[in-house]
Protein backbone atom coordinates (compact mmCIF):
# COMPACT_ATOMS: atom_id res chain seq x y z
CA UNK A 1 0.00 0.00 0.00
CA UNK A 2 1.45 3.32 -1.22
CA UNK A 3 1.96 5.91 2.11
CA UNK A 4 0.14 8.95 2.00
CA UNK A 5 1.82 11.62 3.07
CA UNK A 6 -0.50 14.74 3.08
CA UNK A 7 -3.77 14.85 2.38
CA UNK A 8 -6.46 17.37 1.72
CA UNK A 9 -10.19 16.64 2.25
CA UNK A 10 -13.23 18.91 0.80
CA UNK A 11 -11.06 22.00 0.69
CA UNK A 12 -13.36 25.33 0.35
CA UNK A 13 -12.59 28.65 0.02
CA UNK A 14 -14.21 31.72 -0.94
CA UNK A 15 -13.14 35.33 -1.82
CA UNK A 16 -15.27 38.04 -1.90
CA UNK A 17 -14.92 40.66 -4.92
CA UNK A 18 -16.05 43.74 -5.70
CA UNK A 19 -18.85 43.88 -8.35
CA UNK A 20 -21.34 45.65 -10.31
CA UNK A 21 -21.10 49.71 -10.62
CA UNK A 22 -18.39 51.27 -8.80
CA UNK A 23 -18.17 47.88 -7.23
CA UNK A 24 -21.05 48.71 -4.90
CA UNK A 25 -21.96 45.52 -4.50
CA UNK A 26 -20.28 41.93 -3.61
CA UNK A 27 -20.05 38.64 -5.32
CA UNK A 28 -18.60 35.78 -4.07
CA UNK A 29 -15.56 33.48 -5.57
CA UNK A 30 -15.34 29.90 -5.37
CA UNK A 31 -11.61 29.78 -5.55
CA UNK A 32 -11.88 26.26 -4.33
CA UNK A 33 -15.08 24.41 -4.05
CA UNK A 34 -14.49 20.62 -2.34
CA UNK A 35 -11.57 19.99 -3.49
CA UNK A 36 -9.87 16.55 -2.17
CA UNK A 37 -6.11 15.15 -3.44
CA UNK A 38 -3.66 13.14 -2.04
CA UNK A 39 0.38 13.13 -1.79
CA UNK A 40 1.94 9.75 -1.98
CA UNK A 41 5.31 9.76 -0.41
CA UNK A 42 8.30 10.30 -2.56
CA UNK A 43 6.02 10.75 -5.69
CA UNK A 44 5.01 14.14 -7.70
CA UNK A 45 1.23 14.85 -8.33
CA UNK A 46 1.03 17.91 -10.82
CA UNK A 47 -1.79 20.67 -10.45
CA UNK A 48 -2.55 21.73 -13.68
CA UNK A 49 -5.62 24.70 -14.80
CA UNK A 50 -5.45 27.88 -16.47
CA UNK A 51 -4.85 31.01 -14.24
CA UNK A 52 -8.34 31.67 -12.15
CA UNK A 53 -8.30 27.73 -11.98
CA UNK A 54 -7.73 28.03 -8.34
CA UNK A 55 -4.54 25.95 -8.12
CA UNK A 56 -2.37 28.62 -6.53
CA UNK A 57 -4.72 28.81 -3.70
CA UNK A 58 -4.79 25.54 -3.30
CA UNK A 59 -0.90 25.70 -2.77
CA UNK A 60 -1.43 28.58 -0.51
CA UNK A 61 -4.41 26.84 1.78
CA UNK A 62 -2.37 23.82 2.02
CA UNK A 63 0.62 25.28 3.63
CA UNK A 64 -1.69 27.05 6.08
CA UNK A 65 -0.59 30.55 4.62
CA UNK A 66 -3.79 31.14 3.99
CA UNK A 67 -7.19 30.05 6.38
CA UNK A 68 -9.44 27.69 4.84
CA UNK A 69 -13.19 27.97 5.08
CA UNK A 70 -13.89 24.33 5.50
CA UNK A 71 -12.20 21.19 4.95
CA UNK A 72 -9.19 19.84 6.61
CA UNK A 73 -5.80 19.15 5.65
CA UNK A 74 -3.55 15.95 7.40
CA UNK A 75 0.42 15.61 6.99
CA UNK A 76 1.35 12.62 8.74
CA UNK A 77 -2.19 12.29 10.84
CA UNK A 78 -1.80 15.82 11.85
CA UNK A 79 -4.67 18.27 11.15
CA UNK A 80 -2.78 20.89 10.22
CA UNK A 81 -5.73 23.80 10.75
CA UNK A 82 -6.06 22.42 14.70
CA UNK A 83 -2.37 23.42 14.95
CA UNK A 84 -1.41 26.19 17.41
CA UNK A 85 1.46 28.50 15.63
CA UNK A 86 4.01 27.11 17.53
CA UNK A 87 2.98 23.47 16.78
CA UNK A 88 2.73 24.79 12.97
CA UNK A 89 6.13 26.08 12.71
CA UNK A 90 7.56 22.93 13.74
CA UNK A 91 5.58 21.45 11.06
CA UNK A 92 6.83 23.78 8.66
CA UNK A 93 9.87 22.56 8.45
CA UNK A 94 8.63 19.73 6.52
CA UNK A 95 6.46 21.79 3.80
CA UNK A 96 8.44 24.00 1.63
CA UNK A 97 7.73 25.75 -1.70
CA UNK A 98 9.76 26.80 -4.09
CA UNK A 99 7.89 30.13 -6.00
CA UNK A 100 7.09 31.31 -9.96
CA UNK A 101 9.15 34.41 -9.97
CA UNK A 102 12.79 33.99 -9.42
CA UNK A 103 13.07 37.74 -9.21
CA UNK A 104 10.35 38.51 -6.50
CA UNK A 105 10.83 35.98 -3.98
CA UNK A 106 14.89 36.37 -3.18
CA UNK A 107 15.03 39.49 -0.48
CA UNK A 108 17.50 41.72 -3.05
CA UNK A 109 18.87 43.28 0.17
CA UNK A 110 19.97 39.72 1.94
CA UNK A 111 23.16 37.21 1.01
CA UNK A 112 22.52 34.23 -0.80
CA UNK A 113 24.61 32.98 2.16
CA UNK A 114 21.54 34.37 4.35
CA UNK A 115 18.91 33.83 2.56
CA UNK A 116 19.65 30.35 2.10
CA UNK A 117 20.75 29.91 5.92
CA UNK A 118 17.22 31.76 7.44
CA UNK A 119 15.52 28.68 7.53
CA UNK A 120 18.09 27.11 9.81
CA UNK A 121 18.60 29.74 11.51
CA UNK A 122 14.65 30.37 12.46
CA UNK A 123 14.11 26.91 13.59
CA UNK A 124 17.63 27.31 15.41
CA UNK A 125 18.59 23.86 13.42
CA UNK A 126 22.47 23.54 15.05
CA UNK A 127 25.36 25.94 15.66
CA UNK A 128 26.52 28.50 13.15
CA UNK A 129 29.13 26.06 12.04
CA UNK A 130 27.12 23.60 11.23
CA UNK A 131 24.71 25.55 9.52
CA UNK A 132 27.18 27.50 7.23
CA UNK A 133 28.41 24.08 6.43
CA UNK A 134 24.73 22.83 5.20
CA UNK A 135 24.08 26.43 3.16
CA UNK A 136 27.75 25.45 1.74
CA UNK A 137 26.49 21.78 0.80
CA UNK A 138 23.26 22.88 -0.35
CA UNK A 139 24.62 25.66 -2.62
CA UNK A 140 27.06 23.01 -4.40
CA UNK A 141 24.42 20.21 -4.91
CA UNK A 142 22.51 22.79 -6.62
CA UNK A 143 24.94 23.89 -8.61
CA UNK A 144 26.27 27.03 -7.25
CA UNK A 145 29.35 27.48 -5.70
CA UNK A 146 30.71 28.96 -2.26
CA UNK A 147 31.79 32.21 -3.52
CA UNK A 148 28.12 32.54 -3.78
CA UNK A 149 26.98 33.36 -0.43
CA UNK A 150 28.68 36.10 -0.40
CA UNK A 151 26.80 37.70 -3.53
CA UNK A 152 22.69 39.45 -3.56
CA UNK A 153 20.11 37.82 -5.72
CA UNK A 154 20.56 40.60 -8.57
CA UNK A 155 24.25 39.21 -9.43
CA UNK A 156 22.44 36.19 -10.74
CA UNK A 157 20.58 34.79 -13.88
CA UNK A 158 17.09 33.61 -13.94
CA UNK A 159 17.79 29.85 -13.76
CA UNK A 160 20.81 30.30 -11.01
CA UNK A 161 17.91 32.55 -9.02
CA UNK A 162 15.64 29.25 -9.41
CA UNK A 163 18.58 27.12 -7.65
CA UNK A 164 18.66 29.75 -4.92
CA UNK A 165 15.13 29.43 -4.21
CA UNK A 166 15.74 25.54 -4.09
CA UNK A 167 18.39 25.59 -1.94
CA UNK A 168 16.48 27.70 0.31
CA UNK A 169 13.54 25.15 0.37
CA UNK A 170 15.45 22.24 0.56
CA UNK A 171 18.19 22.76 3.48
CA UNK A 172 16.05 22.09 5.73
CA UNK A 173 15.37 18.57 4.55
CA UNK A 174 11.87 18.61 4.23
CA UNK A 175 9.19 16.02 3.58
CA UNK A 176 6.75 18.01 1.25
CA UNK A 177 7.90 20.51 -1.61
CA UNK A 178 5.41 22.60 -3.12
CA UNK A 179 6.27 24.09 -6.35
CA UNK A 180 4.79 26.96 -7.63
CA UNK A 181 5.00 27.02 -11.57
CA UNK A 182 8.83 26.77 -10.81
CA UNK A 183 9.72 27.14 -14.56
CA UNK A 184 7.50 28.93 -16.02
CA UNK A 185 9.43 32.46 -16.51
CA UNK A 186 12.60 29.98 -17.47
CA UNK A 187 14.11 29.94 -21.00
CA UNK A 188 13.15 26.55 -22.18
CA UNK A 189 16.78 24.94 -21.65
CA UNK A 190 17.46 26.26 -18.13
CA UNK A 191 14.24 25.05 -17.70
CA UNK A 192 15.47 21.36 -18.79
CA UNK A 193 18.37 21.85 -16.35
CA UNK A 194 15.70 23.26 -13.63
CA UNK A 195 13.46 20.19 -13.87
CA UNK A 196 16.15 17.57 -14.30
CA UNK A 197 17.56 19.29 -10.80
CA UNK A 198 14.37 18.67 -9.27
CA UNK A 199 14.04 15.35 -10.20
CA UNK A 200 17.84 14.40 -9.14
CA UNK A 201 17.18 15.98 -5.71
CA UNK A 202 13.84 14.26 -5.07
CA UNK A 203 15.30 10.71 -5.78
CA UNK A 204 18.57 11.87 -3.22
CA UNK A 205 16.13 13.37 -0.48
CA UNK A 206 13.11 10.86 -0.67
CA UNK A 207 11.03 14.18 -1.39
CA UNK A 208 7.56 14.74 -2.35
CA UNK A 209 6.68 17.45 -4.90
CA UNK A 210 3.44 19.27 -5.39
CA UNK A 211 3.79 20.38 -8.72
CA UNK A 212 1.47 23.44 -10.06
CA UNK A 213 2.07 24.15 -13.68
CA UNK A 214 -0.26 25.20 -16.53
CA UNK A 215 2.25 23.87 -19.17
CA UNK A 216 1.02 20.04 -19.86
CA UNK A 217 4.43 19.40 -22.06
CA UNK A 218 6.68 19.73 -18.38
CA UNK A 219 4.13 18.07 -16.11
CA UNK A 220 4.10 15.03 -18.41
CA UNK A 221 7.72 14.39 -17.98
CA UNK A 222 7.77 15.12 -14.29
CA UNK A 223 4.76 14.06 -12.35
CA UNK A 224 3.39 10.73 -11.34
CA UNK A 225 -0.08 11.69 -10.34
CA UNK A 226 -2.16 14.63 -12.03
CA UNK A 227 -5.33 16.89 -10.73
CA UNK A 228 -7.03 18.97 -13.10
CA UNK A 229 -8.58 21.97 -11.83
CA UNK A 230 -11.13 24.55 -13.08
CA UNK A 231 -12.83 26.91 -11.81
CA UNK A 232 -12.45 25.68 -8.21
CA UNK A 233 -13.05 22.63 -8.83
CA UNK A 234 -11.64 19.05 -9.65
CA UNK A 235 -12.59 17.99 -12.74
CA UNK A 236 -10.12 14.73 -13.59
CA UNK A 237 -7.67 13.49 -11.23
CA UNK A 238 -5.49 10.01 -11.89
CA UNK A 239 -2.26 8.30 -13.28
CA UNK A 240 -0.25 10.73 -15.82
CA UNK A 241 -0.30 8.02 -18.59
CA UNK A 242 -3.49 7.34 -18.06
CA UNK A 243 -5.28 10.75 -17.89
CA UNK A 244 -2.72 11.89 -21.14
CA UNK A 245 -3.84 8.82 -23.25
CA UNK A 246 -7.77 8.89 -22.09
CA UNK A 247 -9.05 12.13 -20.49
CA UNK A 248 -12.32 11.52 -19.30
CA UNK A 249 -13.60 15.28 -18.93
CA UNK A 250 -14.00 17.01 -21.66
CA UNK A 251 -12.13 20.27 -20.26
CA UNK A 252 -8.82 17.91 -19.69
CA UNK A 253 -9.54 16.38 -23.20
CA UNK A 254 -9.61 20.59 -24.28
CA UNK A 255 -6.65 21.56 -22.68
CA UNK A 256 -4.33 18.37 -23.82
CA UNK A 257 -5.86 19.18 -27.81
CA UNK A 258 -4.72 23.20 -27.06
CA UNK A 259 -0.58 21.68 -26.05
CA UNK A 260 1.17 24.00 -29.01
CA UNK A 261 2.34 21.66 -31.86
CA UNK A 262 0.12 18.71 -31.48
CA UNK A 263 -1.97 19.80 -34.10
CA UNK A 264 0.96 20.29 -36.55
CA UNK A 265 2.40 16.86 -35.60
CA UNK A 266 -0.63 15.19 -35.96
CA UNK A 267 -1.15 16.43 -39.06
CA UNK B 1 6.85 28.80 -56.53
CA UNK B 2 9.40 30.95 -56.52
CA UNK B 3 7.86 33.37 -58.55
CA UNK B 4 6.65 35.77 -55.17
CA UNK B 5 9.10 38.59 -54.67
CA UNK B 6 10.09 38.88 -51.02
CA UNK B 7 7.51 41.25 -49.39
CA UNK B 8 10.76 42.19 -47.14
CA UNK B 9 14.38 41.12 -47.09
CA UNK B 10 16.58 41.94 -44.20
CA UNK B 11 20.11 42.11 -45.32
CA UNK B 12 23.12 41.44 -43.20
CA UNK B 13 21.29 43.57 -40.05
CA UNK B 14 23.83 44.13 -36.99
CA UNK B 15 23.05 46.04 -34.06
CA UNK B 16 25.17 47.62 -31.54
CA UNK B 17 24.77 49.53 -28.73
CA UNK B 18 25.99 53.19 -29.40
CA UNK B 19 29.25 53.86 -27.27
CA UNK B 20 30.69 50.24 -27.82
CA UNK B 21 30.07 49.88 -31.50
CA UNK B 22 32.39 46.85 -31.64
CA UNK B 23 29.98 44.57 -29.14
CA UNK B 24 27.74 43.45 -31.79
CA UNK B 25 24.29 42.23 -30.35
CA UNK B 26 22.89 41.32 -33.60
CA UNK B 27 25.45 39.87 -35.85
CA UNK B 28 24.95 39.81 -39.84
CA UNK B 29 21.04 38.80 -39.66
CA UNK B 30 19.36 38.11 -43.10
CA UNK B 31 16.45 36.60 -43.91
CA UNK B 32 13.04 37.36 -46.53
CA UNK B 33 9.55 37.18 -45.19
CA UNK B 34 6.90 36.20 -48.49
CA UNK B 35 3.09 37.20 -48.76
CA UNK B 36 0.93 35.11 -47.24
CA UNK B 37 3.57 33.19 -45.55
CA UNK B 38 4.88 33.19 -41.61
CA UNK B 39 8.29 33.31 -40.61
CA UNK B 40 9.23 32.48 -36.71
CA UNK B 41 12.79 33.43 -35.50
CA UNK B 42 13.17 31.41 -32.67
CA UNK B 43 15.86 32.01 -29.78
CA UNK B 44 16.39 32.10 -25.91
CA UNK B 45 16.42 35.34 -24.04
CA UNK B 46 19.06 37.67 -25.24
CA UNK B 47 19.46 35.80 -28.78
CA UNK B 48 18.45 39.26 -30.52
CA UNK B 49 15.11 38.10 -32.00
CA UNK B 50 13.23 40.83 -30.24
CA UNK B 51 16.02 43.65 -31.45
CA UNK B 52 15.63 42.13 -34.93
CA UNK B 53 12.12 42.60 -35.25
CA UNK B 54 11.98 46.03 -33.57
CA UNK B 55 15.10 47.29 -36.32
CA UNK B 56 12.36 46.61 -39.02
CA UNK B 57 9.68 48.72 -37.74
CA UNK B 58 12.85 51.41 -37.04
CA UNK B 59 12.24 51.22 -33.46
CA UNK B 60 15.32 51.15 -31.60
CA UNK B 61 16.08 52.30 -28.43
CA UNK B 62 18.29 55.88 -28.34
CA UNK B 63 20.88 54.14 -27.04
CA UNK B 64 21.01 51.16 -29.69
CA UNK B 65 22.44 51.58 -33.33
CA UNK B 66 22.18 49.50 -36.65
CA UNK B 67 25.75 49.58 -37.72
CA UNK B 68 24.98 47.51 -40.89
CA UNK B 69 22.54 46.09 -43.51
CA UNK B 70 19.36 46.94 -45.46
CA UNK B 71 15.73 46.43 -44.37
CA UNK B 72 14.21 46.05 -47.95
CA UNK B 73 10.31 45.99 -47.97
CA UNK B 74 8.54 45.73 -51.15
CA UNK B 75 4.79 46.61 -50.59
CA UNK B 76 3.96 45.87 -54.57
CA UNK B 77 2.86 49.75 -55.12
CA UNK B 78 5.73 52.21 -54.26
CA UNK B 79 8.89 49.46 -55.38
CA UNK B 80 11.28 48.68 -53.23
CA UNK B 81 12.09 50.66 -50.35
CA UNK B 82 15.44 50.61 -48.11
CA UNK B 83 13.78 51.59 -44.54
CA UNK B 84 16.66 52.19 -42.72
CA UNK B 85 17.09 55.43 -45.01
CA UNK B 86 13.63 56.38 -45.04
CA UNK B 87 12.90 60.12 -43.25
CA UNK B 88 10.71 59.95 -40.25
CA UNK B 89 7.90 61.29 -41.68
CA UNK B 90 8.06 58.63 -44.43
CA UNK B 91 8.47 55.79 -42.22
CA UNK B 92 5.49 57.20 -39.97
CA UNK B 93 3.24 55.92 -43.07
CA UNK B 94 4.76 52.58 -43.45
CA UNK B 95 4.56 52.28 -39.59
CA UNK B 96 0.84 50.67 -38.47
CA UNK B 97 -0.32 51.37 -42.75
CA UNK B 98 1.83 48.84 -43.99
CA UNK B 99 4.07 47.42 -40.99
CA UNK B 100 1.70 46.54 -37.91
CA UNK B 101 3.15 44.77 -35.05
CA UNK B 102 1.83 42.91 -32.20
CA UNK B 103 3.82 42.82 -28.46
CA UNK B 104 3.64 40.06 -25.91
CA UNK B 105 1.80 42.49 -22.94
CA UNK B 106 -1.48 43.06 -24.11
CA UNK B 107 -2.15 44.61 -20.47
CA UNK B 108 0.73 47.38 -20.60
CA UNK B 109 0.61 47.67 -24.84
CA UNK B 110 -2.80 49.37 -24.41
CA UNK B 111 -3.82 52.92 -22.86
CA UNK B 112 -5.80 52.04 -19.77
CA UNK B 113 -8.23 55.56 -19.93
CA UNK B 114 -9.19 55.50 -23.73
CA UNK B 115 -11.82 52.81 -24.74
CA UNK B 116 -10.53 49.86 -26.78
CA UNK B 117 -12.94 51.35 -30.04
CA UNK B 118 -10.79 54.49 -29.59
CA UNK B 119 -7.76 52.93 -29.79
CA UNK B 120 -8.74 50.65 -32.68
CA UNK B 121 -9.99 53.72 -34.72
CA UNK B 122 -6.88 55.75 -33.41
CA UNK B 123 -5.07 54.67 -36.72
CA UNK B 124 -7.66 54.55 -39.02
CA UNK B 125 -8.19 58.24 -38.39
CA UNK B 126 -4.60 58.79 -39.18
CA UNK B 127 -3.74 56.98 -41.88
CA UNK B 128 -7.11 56.20 -44.04
CA UNK B 129 -8.80 59.63 -42.54
CA UNK B 130 -12.22 57.66 -41.53
CA UNK B 131 -14.28 59.57 -39.14
CA UNK B 132 -17.70 59.28 -38.10
CA UNK B 133 -20.36 56.52 -38.65
CA UNK B 134 -17.65 55.33 -41.37
CA UNK B 135 -14.97 54.85 -38.42
CA UNK B 136 -17.50 53.49 -36.03
CA UNK B 137 -18.90 50.82 -38.79
CA UNK B 138 -15.31 49.73 -39.45
CA UNK B 139 -14.72 49.48 -35.95
CA UNK B 140 -17.34 46.96 -35.46
CA UNK B 141 -16.49 45.19 -38.44
CA UNK B 142 -12.84 44.65 -37.00
CA UNK B 143 -14.05 43.37 -33.20
CA UNK B 144 -16.31 40.97 -35.30
CA UNK B 145 -14.03 39.85 -37.48
CA UNK B 146 -11.55 39.09 -33.97
CA UNK B 147 -14.22 37.43 -32.27
CA UNK B 148 -15.17 40.26 -30.03
CA UNK B 149 -18.84 41.03 -29.95
CA UNK B 150 -19.24 44.73 -32.03
CA UNK B 151 -21.09 46.59 -28.00
CA UNK B 152 -17.28 45.96 -26.44
CA UNK B 153 -16.09 48.94 -28.26
CA UNK B 154 -16.75 51.33 -25.56
CA UNK B 155 -15.21 49.18 -23.05
CA UNK B 156 -11.78 49.76 -21.13
CA UNK B 157 -9.35 47.54 -21.66
CA UNK B 158 -9.55 46.65 -18.11
CA UNK B 159 -12.77 45.14 -18.13
CA UNK B 160 -11.59 42.37 -20.95
CA UNK B 161 -9.39 39.43 -19.95
CA UNK B 162 -6.24 38.35 -21.16
CA UNK B 163 -6.92 36.51 -24.58
CA UNK B 164 -9.90 39.59 -25.28
CA UNK B 165 -7.31 42.64 -24.75
CA UNK B 166 -4.81 40.27 -27.44
CA UNK B 167 -7.51 39.94 -29.69
CA UNK B 168 -8.25 43.92 -29.37
CA UNK B 169 -4.17 44.53 -29.93
CA UNK B 170 -5.04 42.17 -33.34
CA UNK B 171 -8.02 44.14 -34.80
CA UNK B 172 -5.64 46.96 -33.84
CA UNK B 173 -2.54 45.85 -35.89
CA UNK B 174 -4.65 44.84 -38.99
CA UNK B 175 -6.64 47.93 -39.22
CA UNK B 176 -5.44 49.20 -41.94
CA UNK B 177 -4.55 46.38 -43.87
CA UNK B 178 -1.28 45.70 -43.62
CA UNK B 179 0.99 43.15 -45.80
CA UNK B 180 3.69 42.89 -43.20
CA UNK B 181 2.46 41.74 -39.62
CA UNK B 182 5.31 41.60 -36.98
CA UNK B 183 4.11 39.01 -33.63
CA UNK B 184 6.26 39.11 -30.89
CA UNK B 185 5.49 36.47 -28.37
CA UNK B 186 1.74 37.12 -28.55
CA UNK B 187 0.70 34.15 -27.07
CA UNK B 188 3.30 33.72 -24.28
CA UNK B 189 1.46 35.52 -21.33
CA UNK B 190 -1.93 33.80 -22.10
CA UNK B 191 -3.48 30.69 -20.80
CA UNK B 192 -2.73 27.57 -23.65
CA UNK B 193 -6.03 27.33 -24.83
CA UNK B 194 -6.37 30.56 -25.48
CA UNK B 195 -2.96 30.75 -26.98
CA UNK B 196 -4.43 28.41 -29.39
CA UNK B 197 -7.33 30.65 -30.52
CA UNK B 198 -4.97 33.07 -30.99
CA UNK B 199 -2.80 31.14 -32.91
CA UNK B 200 -5.80 29.91 -35.30
CA UNK B 201 -7.10 33.65 -35.42
CA UNK B 202 -3.58 35.19 -36.75
CA UNK B 203 -3.24 32.00 -39.47
CA UNK B 204 -7.01 32.82 -41.19
CA UNK B 205 -6.52 36.49 -40.85
CA UNK B 206 -2.82 35.80 -42.35
CA UNK B 207 -4.48 34.05 -45.32
CA UNK B 208 -7.66 35.68 -45.71
CA UNK B 209 -5.40 39.43 -46.12
CA UNK B 210 -2.26 37.30 -47.66
CA UNK B 211 -0.25 39.46 -45.05
CA UNK B 212 3.84 38.20 -44.51
CA UNK B 213 4.35 37.51 -40.79
CA UNK B 214 7.16 37.83 -38.91
CA UNK B 215 6.38 35.58 -35.75
CA UNK B 216 8.89 35.86 -32.21
CA UNK B 217 8.89 32.78 -30.43
CA UNK B 218 10.89 30.35 -28.15
CA UNK B 219 8.25 28.18 -27.60
CA UNK B 220 9.00 25.11 -30.81
CA UNK B 221 5.39 23.86 -30.22
CA UNK B 222 4.07 27.22 -31.18
CA UNK B 223 6.50 27.02 -34.08
CA UNK B 224 5.43 23.63 -35.21
CA UNK B 225 1.65 25.04 -34.95
CA UNK B 226 2.02 28.41 -37.26
CA UNK B 227 5.29 28.64 -39.20
CA UNK B 228 6.40 28.39 -42.83
CA UNK B 229 10.11 29.44 -42.64
CA UNK B 230 12.07 28.97 -39.02
CA UNK B 231 14.90 30.96 -38.59
CA UNK B 232 16.95 30.07 -35.25
CA UNK B 233 19.22 32.54 -33.45
CA UNK B 234 21.50 32.02 -31.01
CA UNK B 235 24.06 35.21 -29.75
CA UNK B 236 22.87 37.01 -32.09
CA UNK B 237 23.22 34.93 -35.28
CA UNK B 238 21.19 33.17 -37.14
CA UNK B 239 22.75 29.55 -36.62
CA UNK B 240 20.11 27.86 -38.95
CA UNK B 241 17.14 28.74 -41.17
CA UNK B 242 15.09 26.60 -43.45
CA UNK B 243 11.33 25.39 -43.77
CA UNK B 244 9.21 24.32 -40.38
CA UNK B 245 9.56 20.59 -42.13
CA UNK B 246 13.45 20.64 -42.28
CA UNK B 247 14.17 22.53 -39.49
CA UNK B 248 12.06 20.56 -36.69
CA UNK B 249 12.30 17.02 -38.35
CA UNK B 250 16.21 17.23 -39.68
CA UNK B 251 18.02 19.97 -37.94
CA UNK B 252 21.38 20.41 -39.05
CA UNK B 253 22.61 22.87 -36.80
CA UNK B 254 24.43 21.70 -33.33
CA UNK B 255 22.16 24.71 -30.79
CA UNK B 256 18.77 23.75 -33.10
CA UNK B 257 19.55 20.08 -32.14
CA UNK B 258 20.38 20.82 -28.61
CA UNK B 259 17.59 23.62 -28.14
CA UNK B 260 14.77 20.83 -29.60
CA UNK B 261 16.49 18.28 -26.93
CA UNK B 262 15.36 20.59 -24.20
CA UNK B 263 11.84 21.06 -24.92
CA UNK B 264 9.22 18.73 -23.04
CA UNK B 265 7.01 16.30 -25.67
CA UNK B 266 3.90 16.22 -25.07
CA UNK B 267 3.76 12.03 -24.88
CA UNK B 268 6.57 12.28 -22.27
CA UNK B 269 8.63 9.69 -24.57
CA UNK B 270 12.17 11.44 -25.32
CA UNK B 271 14.24 12.46 -22.14
CA UNK B 272 15.10 16.06 -21.21
CA UNK B 273 18.57 17.05 -22.32
CA UNK B 274 19.69 20.50 -21.06
CA UNK B 275 21.48 22.66 -23.33
CA UNK B 276 26.11 22.04 -22.91
CA UNK B 277 26.83 25.96 -23.73
CA UNK B 278 30.27 25.09 -22.56
CA UNK B 279 30.43 22.45 -25.60
CA UNK B 280 28.90 24.73 -28.00
CA UNK B 281 31.22 27.26 -27.25
CA UNK B 282 34.53 25.61 -28.09
CA UNK B 283 32.58 24.24 -31.49
CA UNK B 284 32.16 28.16 -32.52
CA UNK B 285 33.24 26.84 -35.95
CA UNK B 286 29.93 25.52 -36.55
CA UNK B 287 27.99 28.42 -36.69
CA UNK B 288 26.59 29.73 -40.19
CA UNK B 289 25.61 26.21 -41.00
CA UNK B 290 23.08 27.55 -42.91
CA UNK B 291 20.63 25.34 -44.79
CA UNK B 292 20.31 25.60 -48.56
CA UNK B 293 16.31 25.70 -48.90
CA UNK B 294 15.77 29.32 -47.63
CA UNK B 295 15.50 31.26 -50.58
Amino acid sequence: MTNILLQAKHLVKTYSQRSGKFGFGTSLVRALDDVSIELKAGKTLAVVGESGSGKSTLARCLLQLQALDSGEVLFAGQDLAKLDSTALRQVRKNLQMVFQDPFASLNPRMRVGEIVAEGLVIHGLGNTAEQQAKVIAMLKRVGLSESDMQKYPHEFSGGQRQRIGIARALVLSPKVVVCDEPVSALDVSIQAQILLLLKELQAEMALSYLFISHDLRVVRHIADDIVVMHQGKVVEQGQVEVVYQRPQHPYTQNLLAAIPGKRALSA
Amino acid sequence: MNSLAPLLQLQNISIAPKNAADRLLVKQVSFSILPGKTTCVVGESGSGKSLTALSIMGLLSKQLRLTSGQVLFNDGESGVQDLTHLDDSSMRKIRGAKIAMIFQEPMTSLNPVLTVGYQIGESLTTHLGLKGPALQSKIASLLSMVGIPENRANSYPDELSGGQRQRVMIAMSIACEPCLLIADEPTTALDVTVQAQILTLLDELKTRMNMGMLFITHDFGVVADIADQVVVMFRGEIVEAGSKQQVLTNPQHPYTKALLACVPDAEGKKPLQPIDYAWLAENKSLTHMQSQEQA
